[in-house]
C-alpha cells in the first residue's frame, strides 16, 4: 500500500525560493551607487533594467551578425535575417501566437496602437462609430482613438473606473452599443495596478462581434500573455518593459484582421515590388514593417523573453507578488499615507500620496537616499483627475527587487516625514 | 547632494504657510501657469499702479519648491516696477539655473532657492511661477499715460 501523502509530497516538493541574489547579480546596474547609496530600483513599471543575457546578445549581434536584413546574399546579411526572424519566433512562442506572421515588430506600445489605430481604424470608422476604452487608459491607449476619430468622426467612449480602481464592468458592458466597432484596454494599468477583468472584456465584446485590443505594456513582464487562451485581437507590448532594450516592441494582430489591413507605413521592406504608379504589398508581417528594423532590438527582446521563460513566469509572479503584498500591508501602516488604486487583482505597483508632501518632494527625498521610484501623472491623467490628484508617487517591482529594497523605501519615507513634519 | 541645501527653513516654512496665497478679484491681469510634466498648476493675479505691481497673489498646487518660490516671488515683487522686476527675473533665473555665478544684487530671501541648481529636475518647479507673472504682466494694460 503506497502512503498517498507521502507520495505527494514527495512529487511535489516545496517550489524552491525564488534566489533574488542570483537574479540580481544578472543586472550590473543595480551595483550602482546613487548619491552614494545603493540603488534600489522601484521604477520599473517605466522601464526595466537589463540582465547580462540581453546585453550579450545585442553586443554579440553588433560585433559579429550585424548587415541589413533581407534581400542580401553575403553571409553577414543571412546572419543578421535570421537573428532578426528568430527573434521573431521567439515572440511567437512567448505569446504563444498560432504563426510568425501575426508578430509585427514596431518601436513599442505606443507605436503599436497608433498602427492599429490607423491602419485598421481610418479605414473602417466613420461618423456615429464608437471605440470603447477605460478611464484609466495611459495616454498611448487614448490619444491614438482621439486622433482617429477626429479624422473619421467617429466617438471615444471611456468605461469608468470604481474607487479601488477596479474596473466598473457593469457599466463597461452597458457601453458596448451596437455602434462600438472596438474596445481597446489596458491588460494592467501603469498608474494603479489593476489587473483588468481582460479574459470578461473579451467575452463580453467578441458576442457582440466587436474586436478587442490589449495594451499590455504593463502586463507582459508580471502576467502570462497567451493570446490564444486570452482570445483578444492585437496585443501591445514594448520591450523594454520587460527587460529588453528600448526601441523595440511588438504588435501582436489575429492574422484575419492583419490580412485585411492596409499597410501604415511605405518604403522599402513592406513591398514585393514597385512600380511609379502602384506597388505590391508583401506578406505578413513584413507588410507593417516598412524601412530597416530595430535589428539589435528584435536580437535583443528575443533574449529577454527567453532569460524570462528561463526564471520562469510563475516563479517571477509569484515573487512580485509576494513584495507588493509585503509592501501594501507596510505602507498602509504609515500615517498620512493614502494607497491610490487598491483593487483585488493587483500588478506589483503601488501608487500612493502622503498628505501635506507634494509627490515630487517624495521623489527627490527618495533619489537622495539611492531609492528610485516615480512621481508625476503617469501619463494617465484622466484617471488622476477621477481622483482628485495631479500627481502620485509610485513604486513598482520586477524580478530583482527584494525584501532590503522595501525596507529602504520604508526608511526613505521616513526621511519625507522627518523633514516635512 | 544634500537635502538640507534643497530644502531650507525658509523653503518649508513658505510652502507650509505660503504669503500673498488666494486670488485678487479686482485684478488688472492673470494668467495661469502649467507644468504639463507633473501636472502642477499656478495661477497668478496682479494690479497695477502705473508702472508698478501695486499687488498681487498667487493659488495653485504644487511641490514644496514650486509653492515656496511663488510665495517668496510675491514677497519680492509687490510694489517693484516692470523693469525692476524683469532685473530680478535675470538674477533669479542665473541663480537656479547657474551654480558657478554669483547674483549680481541682493536677493535676499530669494537666496533661499541657491539649492536647486543642484537639482536640475526641479529648476521648473521653481521657476513657473516667474513664467506666470511674466504672462500676466505681458497681458497686463499697459499704464496709462498721465497726460
Ligand atoms: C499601460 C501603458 N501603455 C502604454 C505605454 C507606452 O509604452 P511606450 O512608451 O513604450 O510606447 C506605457 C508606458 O508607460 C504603459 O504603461
Amino acid at each position: 500500500m503506497s502512503k498517498p501523502a507521502a507520495v505527494a509530497q514527495a512529487a511535489a516538493p516545496a517550489a524552491p525560493a525564488f534566489d533574488v541574489a542570483r537574479v540580481r547579480a544578472d543586472f550590473p546596474i543595480l551595483s550602482r551607487q546613487i548619491h552614494g547609496k545603493p540603488l534600489v530600483y522601484l521604477d520599473s513599471a517605466a522601464s526595466s533594467q537589463r540582465p547580462l543575457p540581453v546585453l550579450r546578445a545585442v553586443e554579440h549581434y553588433e560585433t559579429a551578425l550585424h548587415a541589413n536584413v533581407h534581400r542580401g546574399v553575403h553571409s553577414l546579411s543571412q546572419w543578421a535575417t535570421e537573428a532578426y526572424e528568430h527573434a521573431r519566433e521567439i515572440v511567437r512562442r512567448f505569446l504563444n501566437a498560432r504563426s510568425t506572421r501575426e508578430i509585427v515588430f514596431v518601436r513599442g506600445t505606443t507605436e503599436a496602437i497608433n498602427l492599429v489605430a490607423n491602419s485598421w481604424g481610418r479605414d473602417r470608422l466613420s461618423a456615429g462609430d464608437e471605440i470603447l476604452i477605460t478611464h484609466l487608459e495611459h495616454h498611448a491607449n487614448i490619444v491614438p482613438w482621439q486622433m482617429v476619430c477626429a479624422a473619421t468622426g467617429a466617438r471615444l467612449r471611456a468605461a469608468p473606473v470604481r474607487p479601488n480602481g477596479e474596473l466598473d464592468l457593469e457599466a463597461f458592458r452597458a457601453l458596448l452599443h451596437p455602434r462600438t466597432r472596438l474596445v481597446a484596454v489596458a491588460h494592467v494599468s501603469n498608474a494603479l495596478g489593476t489587473i483588468l477583468p481582460v479574459q470578461e472584456i473579451v467575452r463580453l465584446a467578441h458576442a457582440r462581434g466587436v474586436p478587442v485590443l490589449l495594451d499590455g505594456a504593463q502586463a507582459i513582464a508580471h502576467e502570462a500573455v497567451d493570446v490564444q487562451a486570452l482570445d483578444c485581437d492585437f496585443y501591445a507590448f514594448s520591450g523594454h518593459k520587460v527587460y529588453a532594450p528600448t526601441g523595440i516592441g511588438v504588435l501582436y494582430g489575429r492574422e484575419s484582421l492583419l490580412d485585411a489591413m492596409p499597410p501604415w507605413q511605405g518604403g522599402g521592406d513592406m513591398i514585393l515590388s514597385v512600380g511609379i504608379d502602384s506597388s505590391t504589398y508583401n506578406e505578413l508581417p513584413w507588410k507593417f514593417e516598412a524601412g530597416t528594423p530595430n535589428i539589435s532590438g528584435a536580437v535583443g527582446l528575443g533574449a529577454a523573453l527567453e532569460y524570462v521563460e528561463a526564471l520562469g513566469r510563475r516563479a517571477i509572479g509569484a515573487h512580485e507578488h509576494s513584495l507588493l503584498e509585503v509592501a501594501t500591508e507596510r505602507l498602509a501602516a504609515l500615517p498620512r499615507l493614502r494607497l491610490v488604486g487598491t483593487a483585488p487583482a493587483k500588478a506589483a505597483v503601488i501608487s500612493f500620496t502622503i498628505d501635506g508632501v507634494h509627490p515630487h518632494d517624495i521623489g527627490t527625498i527618495l533619489d537622495s537616499e539611492g531609492v528610485a521610484i516615480r512621481t508625476g501623472h503617469h501619463c494617465a491623467m484622466p484617471i488622476m483627475e477621477l481622483y482628485g490628484l495631479a500627481a502620485t508617487a509610485r513604486a513598482s517591482f520586477a524580478c530583482y527587487n527584494s525584501l532590503e529594497d522595501i525596507d529602504r523605501l520604508l526608511e526613505g519615507l521616513r526621511k519625507v516625514r522627518e523633514l516635512f513634519a | 547632494m544634500d537635502l538640507k541645501e534643497l530644502y531650507r527653513e525658509v523653503i518649508l516654512d513658505h510652502n507650509r504657510t505660503p504669503r500673498n496665497f488666494g486670488r485678487l478679484e479686482d485684478a488688472d491681469a492673470r494668467a495661469e501657469g502649467h507644468n504639463p510634466l507633473c501636472g502642477d498648476q499656478l495661477s497668478v493675479t496682479l494690479r497695477l499702479q502705473g508702472d508698478r505691481v501695486a499687488d498681487l497673489r498667487f493659488e495653485g498646487r504644487g511641490c514644496a519648491i514650486s509653492v515656496a518660490s511663488a510665495s517668496l516671488m510675491t514677497e519680492a515683487v509687490k510694489g517693484r516696477s516692470r523693469e525692476e522686476i524683469a532685473r530680478l527675473y535675470g538674477e533669479v533665473h542665473a541663480l537656479l539655473t547657474d551654480r558657478t555665478r554669483a547674483p549680481a544684487g541682493d536677493l535676499g530671501k530669494l537666496m533661499a532657492l541657491a539649492g536647486v541648481a543642484e537639482f536640475p529636475a526641479r529648476v521648473k518647479c521653481a521657476s513657473l511661477c516667474w513664467h506666470t507673472l511674466n504672462a500676466a504682466l505681458e497681458r497686463a494694460p499697459a499704464p496709462a499715460s498721465t497726460e
